[in-house]
């Protein structure tokens, strides 16, 4: 009767839902959409508005400049041409306030076509990337895109669930990052001499612009920062300690960073280009940071990137897959099926490229958890470690070990195969124990009747044997 | 096992009796090893009950290198561990040995996850206190610099929070060495480290000579006041705090004050939010000149902050801040400065904003007085009053004692009650339950006339409100009601509405009249429960629903204490009988439990109940009494027994089935049948709750 409608008593939660017009809204639910009383979530997440916010950036400007259209770039000529980019570069340096959006239309429609000018002369002209138009171009850059993130205004916020907040002055902000990429990608871009202001702090205001809510946003960022790692030689070292702190923070002290996907992504590709032997430097950051982000809260949003890079980092060096595996089942979910499914295909893909002689070594925990699994008595789960043995390769793995795994999968298959409620599992372990009986039929027969003696035994309802006490007492000692 | 014989008590005592008596011990053990996590986490809850029963010498010996070994295990189990080592001095052979349990819980403090190493410091910091001053720079001292000069980040944050507890005992020379370490952490290149430095800068500032503070504690500051991350950053407003209160105002002025100048102006929201967060805190640490030359403009801006955030937490503190003014001009300085700014948020547009100052505006009425008040205040309170989100309203509504004590309650009732009526109806549940639980006082604030026209309506409505935890204050509420206007009240205006709700279609409702006669009858008295209440419910025991039928007996055994024994006897009892015969299992349980209260009062040999076939299990008869004695064993006494007797059954579980050994029973072993009438009652208490 009595159900929570929401998980906190918070006062602040109470109200965090309601729009300025409640009550009108309140109504506008039919009865049918709620249950018992209650409308559901996802009726009431419907109803909320896209919003979109500005940032904090506003608040030191004082009365804003109106902006006067500069001649066109392609009117210029050539002595010209470069002092008026550094001028229509300078004029891209105001910012206006894209909350109020009626204010300054004028001038904020000026730098809009300013930005669209400056993107197509970047990318169209050869040569206009010169040594002194750096200092300027970074400093338009960090004008615009680097700001405090302002808080998130559903302090509940749920990335699978919720609508993101969208940053409101991306209409310029997009083109920065437009013009920003075509900078970066264009054959007169000298690393050389953008590293003077493309330093250890522009990269560390970058990486915290990773946390915006905004998926536009990070996926630019993603591109920036994937071209800076390419070019930067000097900021690599840099840049992976830095993710590796954001990484540390988000497991064990926030739980919150919006763009770790985003992170893993770039990961990916840089755990790829990874020189063997690996550096231990590399190895502690799969042992101590990926593995580890595993137990995340939010794992669904980034499981697919972080699994590849652990996947990349095993097709590297196979010598880490025991310590891989065994973490992960250190990490391995108790409560929450959706985790463990997903921790099931990462297994998967692991054992897809796994070797034999690894194989071995750690068959036994793993296969001890499959076994669970398998009787999980939520039906995706148990599913997804059925569908193992769909899987060609790991049966090859399973039939030249099967003297040790069938033992373990034995008891587990066995019992569900009499009373898992889903049918369709039943039929999936018919199928498995089938496939097993093939693989070593006396072992298999052996196990039947050393199984069901056990079950007689049980039923009968002995006492545990007295020995067993008597031995623990009798060993007391370490 | 000759070693097993422990100092002089507890179960060590026990060891001159045989194997036996050790074999909760073996268990325990045993179990440290097991492969159910759950097994094992409880063994190492029962540590200390091991290392009695091993003595000092095998547990320094055997058990603390065991589990320094393997420490590798389930961050529960570590976090368990971590605590009870906290505690362990005593059980390795007291202060000259409290070094041996410094290995397994550095071991502990280089664990990544932050629950365990948080633990594993703070037992860290117990038992530094308990070496002795040669012991802590011997085996102490080294560990926190082996901790800050750690290669991965864990051992350093760690690190970080036990330099304040080694400082002030340990010799000159250790202490510039300590020093040293804690400059070179606040500057570490993880933030993470950096954090925790900043984090502890202001307790380490509190032991540390007030020279060291000035040339040492306060660059360090600075620099972390203004480092590239926020995070750091706005934890050194924290520590601003610590270091102002021990700073002269010169040196305040000079040192401190710039940075935090520049902190409440920081371009991250965050920090702003900080200092706006620990603002009276900021206020009692610099005094009453700073707060007034730099304080109150920087809380100004703090108000109008673009961020929403900031600004509510601003606005929480404006009492405080109010409050902690010097009392010499303090109305001039809240008219002229503050309350401009206030008003502004009266109207902001954010709920957040305006619900935090609503929570706190009624206070500042004691403040300014009865004048100022009504002219000024008067008008920002009725507007909140007015305001679109319920919260806003809600919370002035929640306050409104203190502006009672000022004007009374009489100038706000025209705009209060509109208020109240759409709170009352308000479509979120939470909002109607909060609304009830102020009726009271607002019946006693508006008086009874008041009441019954305007208010007295919403209160019968909430009885049938469609959410049981509404429906629920609401029965609470109209006892508190009874209680303050009296019966004859009750009799006249509450009693037959219940009442008739009696023969509501909707068994709810119907358990509703239950519910409101067993939170009445006591405020009503005999008289009324008996003549009208009584009837009701003996009626209501036909009821074709069974919940209905089981809260009859409940109801009945409720309020038996009330009646006299007549209508106990005449009219309690048969009904009673005839439910305890019921079809319905539970109907029968609460019907028999019912009549065994009812028994006793009625002198009876318990025994007739069946219930309590004896009463003489000393632990049991304890138990049960506090359920039984029949004298409204209230609800604190309820969920104390409720508490004692589930501790007892976990107890009895984890000993269950030890029947074979037998022997003197030590301390940890629940007699079984005790246990098993424990754990019978732990099932039955929190069934029973009503």
């Amino acid at each position: 009767m009595q159900q929570q409608e929401l998980p906190s008593a918070r006062a602040a939660a109470m109200s965090s839902s309601s729009p300025p017009a409640g009550a009108a809204n309140a109504a506008a639910i039919s009865a049918s959409e709620k249950v018992d009383g209650f409308t559901r979530k996802s009726v009431r997440k419907a109803q909320r508005q896209k919003r979109s916010q500005g940032s904090s950036q506003f608040r030191s400007q004082g009365s804003q400049a109106e902006l006067h259209p500069l001649p066109q770039l392609k009117d210029a000529t050539s002595n010209e041409q470069q002092e008026l980019f550094c001028q229509k570069l300078q004029q891209c340096c105001i910012l206006f306030d894209f909350m109020d959006s009626v204010s300054d239309l004028k001038s904020k429609e000026i730098k809009r076509a300013t930005l669209n000018e400056l993107v197509e002369y970047v990318s169209t002209n050869r040569g206009v990337i010169v040594e002194s138009a750096y200092s300027d171009i970074v400093k338009m850059i960090s004008a615009n895109i680097f700001r405090t993130l302002p808080p998130s205004d559903n302090p509940d916020f749920d990335p699978e669930e919720d609508e993101p907040t969208l940053e409101a002055s991306w209409p310029h902000i997009q083109l920065v990052y437009e013009f920003f990429l075509r900078f970066l990608e264009s054959p007169d871009f000298q690393p050389s001499i953008a590293k003077r202001y493309i330093d250890q702090k522009f990269v560390q205001q970058l990486l915290e612009l990773f946390d915006s809510e905004d998926p536009r946003e990070r996926d630019f960022l993603k591109t920036v920062l994937h071209r800076i790692y390419g070019k930067f030689l000097g900021l690599r070292a840099f840049i992976r300690k830095q993710i590796n702190n954001i990484f540390l923070r988000f497991i064990y002290e926030t739980e919150h960073f919006n763009g770790v996907a985003e992170l893993l992504e770039i990961l990916g590709s840089i755990i790829n280009g990874f020189a063997l032997p690996l550096k231990a430097e590399h190895k502690q950051f799969l042992m101590k940071v990926l593995i580890p982000m595993h137990t995340a809260k939010g794992l669904a949003l980034f499981h697919a990137q972080l699994a590849y890079c652990v996947v990349q980092f095993l097709e590297k060096d196979t010598t880490l897959t025991e310590p891989v595996i065994r973490g992960l089942l250190k990490f391995w979910p108790k409560t929450c099926s959706q985790k463990e499914v997903m921790f099931l295909g990462e297994i998967e893909e692991i054992l897809d490229v796994i070797e034999p002689t690894q194989f071995k070594k750690i068959e036994e925990p793993l296969f001890k958890q499959i076994s669970k699994c398998v009787s999980s008595s939520h039906f995706q789960v148990a599913e997804r470690a059925l569908y193992f043995w769909n899987n060609e390769y790991i049966l090859s793995l399973i039939e030249e070990n099967i003297d040790k795994i069938l033992p373990i999968m034995f008891g587990s298959l066995y019992k569900i195969s009499k009373e898992h409620w889903n049918p369709t599992i039943v039929a999936l372990v018919y199928n498995v124990l089938k496939t097993l009986m093939e693989m070593n039929g006396k072992l298999f027969d052996d196990l039947t009747s050393s199984y069901k003696a056990e079950r007689q035994r049980h039923s009968v309802g002995s006492i545990p044997e007295p020995t067993y006490h008597l031995r623990i007492i009798a060993t007391i000692s370490f | 096992m000759a070693g097993a014989a422990g100092p002089g008590t507890g179960p060590g005592a026990a060891g001159g009796n045989g194997d036996d008596s050790l074999y909760p011990i073996a268990v325990l053990i045993d179990e440290l090893r097991n492969e159910d996590v759950q097994l094992r986490l409880n063994s190492i809850k029962k540590l200390s009950t091991i290392a009695l029963a091993l003595g000092v010498e095998r547990t320094r010996t055997e058990l603390l290198p065991f589990l320094t070994d393997t420490i590798y295990d389930e961050d529960e189990v570590l976090l368990a561990l971590a605590e009870q080592l906290g505690n362990f001095t005593g059980l390795v052979g007291g202060p000259d040995f409290a070094h041996c349990l410094l290995p397994p819980l550095e071991s502990l403090a280089t664990v990544e996850e932050t629950v365990v190493r948080d633990k594993a410091v703070e037992s860290l910091r117990q038992i530094s206190q308990e070496h002795t001053p040669v012991a802590l720079e011997a085996h102490f001292v080294p560990l926190v610099k082996r901790l800050a000069g750690g290669d991965w980040f864990t051992s350093r944050t760690s690190a970080c929070g036990l330099f304040s507890v080694c400082y002030p005992r340990a010799s000159a020379g250790v202490r510039a060495e300590i020093r040293q370490h804690f400059r070179s952490l606040c500057s570490d290149d993880t933030p993470m480290v950096r954090r925790a430095a900043a984090s502890k800068l202001g307790e380490l500032a509190k032991v540390l000579e007030l020279d060291s503070v000035k040339s040492e504690i306060v660059p360090l500051f600075t620099s972390l006041a203004s480092d590239e991350q926020d995070s750091v950053r706005l934890l050194a407003v924290e520590a601003c705090v610590s270091i102002a209160q021990l700073l002269s105002q010169e040196d305040l002025e000079a040192l401190v004050m710039p940075t935090l100048r520049q902190a409440a102006e920081d371009k991250s929201w965050r920090v702003r939010y900080m200092v706006a967060d620990k603002f009276s805190e900021l206020q009692r640490a610099v005094g009453p000149k700073i707060t007034l030359s730099d304080l109150i403009p920087a809380f100004q801006n703090l108000l109008k902050d673009c961020e929403a955030e900031v600004r509510a937490a601003a606005a929480h503190k404006v009492r405080e801040l109010c409050e902690n003014l010097p009392t010499e001009g303090r109305e001039t300085i809240i008219m002229n400065q503050i309350l401009p700014y206030i008003k502004e948020l009266v109207s902001d547009t954010n709920q957040h904003v305006k619900s935090a100052l609503a929570s706190v505006i009624m206070g500042l009425s004691t403040i300014l007085g009865k004048e100022n008040t009504i002219e000024h205040l008067l008008p920002l309170f009725l507007a909140q009053l007015k305001d679109e989100c319920p919260e806003v309203r809600l919370n002035i509504i929640s306050n409104l004692d203190c502006v009672n004590e000022v004007i009374g309650i009489r100038q706000l009732s025209q705009s209060l009650l509109p208020a109240i009526v759409e709170l009352a109806e308000d479509a979120k549940w939470r909002v109607r339950l909060a609304i009830i639980e102020y009726m009271p006082l607002l019946a006693g604030q508006l008086g009874v006339e008041f009441f019954d026209e305007k208010l007295n309506s919403l209160c019968m409505a909430w009885l049938v409100d469609h959410v049981y935890a509404v429906r629920e204050a609401a029965t609470t509420n109209l006892m508190k009601l009874v209680q303050r206007f009296g019966t004859e009240w009750a009799q006249s205006t509450i009693v037959p509405r219940v009442l008739v709700m009696a023969n509501d279609p909707n068994y709810l409702h119907r358990m509703t009249t239950l519910f409101c006669i067993n939170a009445l009858s006591e405020a009503c008295g005999q008289e009324i429960t008996t003549k009208h209440m009584l009837p009701v419910v003996v009626k209501m025991a036909g009821d074709q629903v069974a919940n209905v039928r089981f809260n009859v007996a409940k109801s009945l055994q409720k309020i038996g204490p009330i009646l006299d024994t007549e209508a106990l006897r005449e009219e309690v009892k048969p009904v009673l009988q005839k439910l305890g015969q019921d079809e319905d299992v539970d109907v029968q349980y609460f019907a028999q439990e019912a009549i065994s209260v009812v028994a006793r009062r009625l002198h009876r040999p318990p025994g007739e109940a069946g219930v309590i076939p004896d009463a003489e299990g000393s632990e049991r008869g304890r138990a049960l009494r506090v359920r039984g004695r029949g004298q409204d064993p209230g609800r604190a006494h309820r969920k104390r027994a409720a508490r004692a007797a589930s501790e007892a059954a976990v107890e009895a579980a984890w000993f269950g089935g030890t029947d074979a050994a037998k022997g003197p029973a030590c301390q940890l072993r629940v007699n079984p049948r005790d246990a098993l009438a424990l754990l019978e009652i732990a099932d039955l208490v929190p069934f029973s709750r009503d």
